[in-house]
């Protein structure tokens, strides 16, 4: 009798249980399923992974997740840009287009592309292809720049398509 | 006058630091889903240790299998092969260099070469972004354009606003204070795409998309404030707004750009506003009398399978045998119904024409092969959100549209604005071919011709380049006519291929009978150029088939502009002469074939073709068929000045 009136508790407790396991295993697949869709699954899926927020958002949430990750990356770019330019004058002149470049995107491409992912996302896409733009021409300048400063601009450029991609699913 | 842009409404977004705004619902619901987890398995781990024995047989692993998924992280997933960058590419992006290989040197954009890209005759407003055109009608004597502008940069922004401006010929426009701004909480992130409908007694209504405090699409209802003032500088928002939300099963974000109205069989006035069911492109129908309560009817207009959101739709009246075009209200024997939509995927305006039951509220294509998506497009270059109207004064419809920048955003913000409003066109059905629209720019434009440089019958031989000499090629209004001689197009052999305009090599992909036209915005070495050209082919039975391109692959030196290759099939009927009308205006260029059968809008960036070395030449790389060609090549004057609102209070 005892066991079976446990049976049943444990049948009402687990059944909510196993829907929530089901749900939190869907939105890992909407991380999968959507990263699949991204030129770089890799990085796709670990920067979203990394934040806590991306096991609950909707694909829109997973938008804005990468440019808020691609704005970290790009704010971290900025200041090593800055210490640099401030501690060699030579490198000062050589990284004086690309920290003008890495401003616009902190001040337009970023804000750009916030606004637009919740309204209409197409005009974020805008945002994130200039960002992506902007850091392929900074490859240059790069090039012979002490660790992390490059790998950093690479990781910005290759965000920003990977987040091109996502938006696109959107429209 | 001016409206101040109330930035206390300005809501900032979080940053990264924060959740996202998007998922603060979500974030909230899934820490109390945590804590009932957790409480929920712990209780279940304690029953289950308690009854280990009994529940062993009949659940095995139940509790432990619960916990496992949950913290299941499928790493082995991460082998999936990166797809490439194809999915992801936009109407905006270009071939972007890979980072791993030697990044080329790009053209360091200076501000002459920048400044060379503004329009003189094209419509924009003296700085900022812009998109889509708004609400065009006509007043009073008036021609009002009203547009989505950004007064806050180049680029697009969350306090989009209706920018406006006059004109008494579509051409020459002087610039007013901003029609309506971001101040109520239903149009508080973004005054949005609307059309105007003129009642029969003259009062004009405006509806339009506002993006709410939740950016919610909703409609909403303005009016000008003094309809007795001819430029209509004030607007007043209907107290009531909203007027429509998203109906059940509409996403909140799935609602925009509602039409212009049209009286129904009943005397009531009906609008379309576009969305998507999944990928299904739709126009939703709506019913009003006073443009305050709505009745959604059943079902849809029309509906596309896989075509994506549905932006801007348009729906209008085409005479199959007049020369005028009709007020959006006619119908009747020998009106068919052209049905428009902005593919929010591809970004390119789809229309098709067909057979409207008023009664029904349906529309059907004349041909489902060429539907509304996925059949013909009023410009096969960058041409996008356009919008129609009936210009009462000289009985002709008329289009506006948004032509976007295909340069990189940053150079957009270095310039300080992006963006034009494509010429004005009448739009005629095509009573020759019964299948497609005529597109020809307004007749106003011609105003603006200067001098004439006059070829004719010039003979171009195979792979001959010649040059024209006609001063400055940065403004210009070319029109052409193209024979090829009889002998060659008899000569050629009939093969089976298969062309189109992007993937055959470009204006330097030589087949027997083409490609041959012009080569504009070139200098003098030919080392900058954007051909625009006709090319045949000629099929199984003689039959020819005939495309019109632009090639922009060459079009600049800079690496970060657009260098795609245009273009279309065009219908030639038998007896007919190749011919074409190119308007250059610096970095914008119009082109029109056959009468406007097939028109193509081109972005061209030079960096050297430009100011007095942007030149014209003739070009033939057909390998078999010699040309003649016949030109009349005028330069054009600027129409456009910085005219603000001071100089015209009258």
């Amino acid at each position: 009798m005892l066991i079976n009136l446990s049976f049943i508790i444990l049948l009402l407790v687990l059944s909510p249980c196993s829907l929530l396991v089901k749900a939190q295993h869907q939105t890992n697949s909407l991380i999968l399923d959507t990263c699949k869709k991204t030129p770089n699954y890799a990085l796709c899926v670990s920067t979203l992974r990394s934040n806590p927020h991306s096991s609950t958002a909707d694909v829109a949430g997973l938008g804005l997740i990468l440019v808020g990750a691609v704005k970290a990356k790009s704010t971290a770019g900025l200041k090593t840009i800055s210490e640099l330019s401030r501690a060699n004058p030579a490198l000062k002149k050589r990284l004086s287009q690309c920290m003008e470049d890495y401003k616009m995107i902190l001040s337009a491409f970023i804000p750009e592309a916030e606004q637009a992912i919740g309204g209409d996302p197409k005009f974020a896409e805008d945002g994130m292809n200039g960002i992506a733009d902007v850091t392929a021409q900074c490859v240059k300048s790069l090039q012979g720049v002490r660790a992390p400063l490059p790998s950093t601009n690479k990781l910005v450029h290759d965000l920003s398509l990977v987040t091109v991609s996502i938006i696109r699913t959107m429209l | 006058m001016e409206h101040p842009i109330t930035i206390s409404h300005y809501t900032p977004l979080p940053d990264g630091e924060h959740s996202p705004s998007l998922t603060t619902t979500n974030t909230a619901e899934q820490s109390s889903r945590r804590r009932s987890l957790t409480f929920v398995l712990l209780f279940s781990s304690i029953l289950a240790a308690c009854l280990v024995m009994g529940t062993m047989v009949l659940f095995p692993n139940s509790g432990n299998e619960a916990v496992e998924k949950s913290t299941v992280v499928p790493e082995e997933t991460v082998e999936v092969a990166p797809r490439g960058v194809a999915e992801g590419v936009s109407m905006k992006s270009f071939r972007r260099p890979a980072l791993n290989a030697e990044p080329p040197a790009n053209f360091p954009w200076n501000s002459n070469v920048l400044s060379w890209q503004r329009s003189s005759f094209h419509f924009q407003p003296n700085q900022n972004w812009m998109n889509d055109p708004n609400g065009p009608l006509f007043y009073k004597g008036w021609y009002h354009l009203f547009y989505q502008y950004n007064p806050d940069g180049a680029i697009w922004g969350n306090k989009i606003v209706w920018g406006h401006a006059v004109s008494s010929d579509l051409i020459h426009w002087k610039h007013l204070p901003v029609a309506m701004v971001t101040d109520h909480w239903y149009d508080v992130n973004g005054v949005w795409t609307g059309s105007a409908t003129i009642l029969p007694d003259g009062q004009i209504v405006m509806l339009y998309t506002g993006s709410t405090n939740e950016s919610v699409q909703v409609q909403n209802l303005a009016y000008p404030a003094d309809p007795s003032d001819p430029l209509l500088i004030e607007w007043v928002k209907y107290p009531g707004n909203p007027v429509l939300v998203p109906p059940p099963g509409i996403d909140f974000k799935d609602f925009r750009d509602p039409t212009t109205a049209w009286r129904t069989p009943e005397g009531k006035w009906r609008l379309i506003i576009g969305s998507k069911l999944n990928k299904t492109g739709i126009s939703l129908v709506y019913d009003t009398v006073d443009f305050k309560n709505f009745t959604l009817l059943d079902g849809v207009l029309h509906a596309v399978h896989g075509t994506g959101m549905w932006e801007c739709v348009d729906f209008y009246p085409v005479s199959k045998f007049g020369e005028n075009g009709l007020d959006t209200s006619f119908d009747g024997v020998g009106v068919k119904h052209v049905m428009k939509a902005s593919l929010d995927d591809d970004r390119n305006d789809y229309y098709a024409i067909g057979t409207y039951d008023p009664v029904s509220g349906k529309w059907v294509p004349d041909n489902p092969e060429l539907d509304v998506g996925i059949g013909l497009r009023y410009d096969y270059g960058i041409y996008y959100a356009s919008k129609t109207f009936y210009d009462s004064n000289k009985k002709r419809r008329v289009l506006w549209s948004w032509i976007k920048e295909t340069d990189s955003e940053i150079s957009d913000v270095r310039k300080g604005w992006a963006s034009v409003q494509g010429i004005p066109r009448t739009i005629l059905f095509d009573p020759k071919t019964g299948s497609n629209l005529l597109q020809w720019p307004v007749e106003e434009v011609n105003k603006l011709r200067l001098n004439k440089t006059v070829f004719e019958n010039v003979e171009i031989n195979t792979g001959a380049v010649l040059p024209l000499e006609i001063g400055s090629g940065s403004q210009l209004d070319i029109t052409a006519e193209f024979e090829v001689d009889k002998e060659s197009l008899e000569r050629v052999q009939e093969t089976n291929e298969v062309y189109d305009c992007k993937n055959n090599g470009g204006s330097s992909g030589r087949g027997a009978l083409g490609p041959f036209g012009l080569l504009i915005l070139a200098d003098k070495d030919l080392s900058e150029q954007t051909p625009v050209y006709f090319y045949i082919a000629k099929g199984s039975g003689g039959n020819l088939r005939t495309f019109f391109c632009a090639d922009h692959s060459r079009s600049s030196k800079a690496v970060d502009v657009d260098k795609e290759i245009y273009g279309s099939v065009v219908p030639v009927l038998r007896g007919e002469k190749l011919t074409m009308r190119i308007l250059v205006d610096h970095s914008i260029v119009e082109s029109f074939s056959q009468g406007g059968r097939t028109c193509i809008t081109s972005r061209v960036y030079p960096t050297k073709a430009i100011y007095n070395n942007a030149k014209v030449f003739l070009f033939n790389n057909a390998t078999e068929a010699r040309i003649i060609a016949s030109l009349n090549i005028w330069q054009m004057n600027t129409a456009q000045r910085q005219t603000h609102f001071a100089d015209l209070v009258i």
